[in-house]
């Protein structure tokens, strides 16, 4: 095996080439967006849903304009929502927007400054949204048994964060990540907290499905390039988790034989 | 008569649909989603559906986002 080849992530019934997902708040304008999502091989892109400003020109292009939801797999957030309530009228509303889109990214945050999610307002909202009949992919904490019970709610992901979102602190407790895969049937993503390629490789080698992150890519100083880093990393971290990597050992091992030396061995 | 859209106060010399609403705010061709005093109202329906004055409007869009 030279290649992880066909090895396709499987989300609520469709397959996608690439294991990262990217947001698109923060760049600088849709064409920097647009630039980014291309260098990233990303199939899937999130957006927010807000009031349209009334003062707006008729003429002036939308993001969807930019990026066609034709030929990729647009995921609304319910980001900003601190209630189920808010969070589910959210999702409504999109399923309107994007005509009868089923696919949601469900967030309910709890606090404004750590963007923890609120996780009982979060499994309340995910009751109602899969009952209504969304495909939800929903943002959680690191606890193995609230992402247990998001997926037994019928989650068709569901997304630990790594860190609080926008921090870029990286995978900071890799254990947890280890403890929800072990139980999990559905896919697991790492949503939040990626900082540089190296973070969403730790995540692709501990063995999520994916990795989704906005600010890595568009607060990075070239952020078409770090896209097309974090495109590689994510692709080299799961290469490297279906390989299996080597086991840890405190001492050396020389990879060079020890006998055959043509001088007195040590 | 007087509505709510998007939080801001409007008023209406003569009474619209929500198509004509839309349309006078230059949103026709827009991908937008409405929820008309909170419950969403399909597309399909702006033509048909009346305002009458004191009825809130929430008009949104995909924007940026992570």
């Amino acid at each position: 095996m030279t290649k992880a080849a066909n090895d396709p992530l499987l989300i609520a019934g469709r397959s996608y080439q690439s294991r990262l997902i990217i947001g698109s708040g923060k760049y600088r304008d849709f064409e920097q967006n647009r630039a980014a999502l291309e260098a990233s091989g990303a199939e899937i892109l999130t957006v927010a849903i807000r009031r349209v400003n009334l003062g707006q020109q008729s003429g002036e292009p939308s993001l969807l304009d930019v990026i066609s939801p034709e030929r990729y797999t647009i995921l609304p957030n319910t980001a900003g929502c601190y209630s189920a309530e808010d969070a589910v009228r959210t999702c409504k509303m999109a399923r309107e927007l994007l005509d009868g889109h089923r696919l949601v990214k469900l967030e309910v945050l709890g606090d404004r400054k750590t963007l923890f999610p609120n996780v009982t307002e979060t499994l309340k909202a995910a009751r109602t949204l899969v009952a209504d009949g969304f495909d939800v992919m929903v943002y959680t904490s690191d606890d193995p048994l609230v992402a247990k019970e998001l997926e037994e709610i019928g989650c068709v992901s569901v997304m630990p964060l790594g860190a609080p979102i926008g921090s870029g602190l990286g995978i900071r407790n890799p254990c947890n990540i280890r403890m929800i895969l072990e139980n999990a049937t559905t896919p697991i993503i790492v949503d939040a907290g990626v900082g540089t390629a190296s973070d969403a490789s730790i995540a692709m080698e501990l063995g999520c499905a994916g990795v989704l992150m906005n600010t890595a890519i568009a607060e990075a100083r070239h952020p078409v390039l770090m896209a097309s880093a974090m495109n590689k990393a994510v692709a080299a971290g799961r290469e490297a988790f279906l390989a299996g990597r080597m086991p840890r050992r405190l001492y050396a091992s020389a990879s060079s034989p020890e006998t055959g030396t043509f001088f007195p061995p040590l | 008569m007087e509505l709510t859209v998007n939080g801001e106060t409007r008023q209406l010399a003569q009474p619209l649909s929500v198509a004509q609403l839309v349309a006078k705010l230059g949103m026709a061709e827009r991908r937008i989603a409405l929820e008309l005093n909170g419950e969403i109202l399909p597309r399909s329906e702006f033509g048909q559906t009346l305002l009458t004055g004191g009825d809130t409007l929430e008009i949104v869009q995909a924007i940026g986002g992570g």
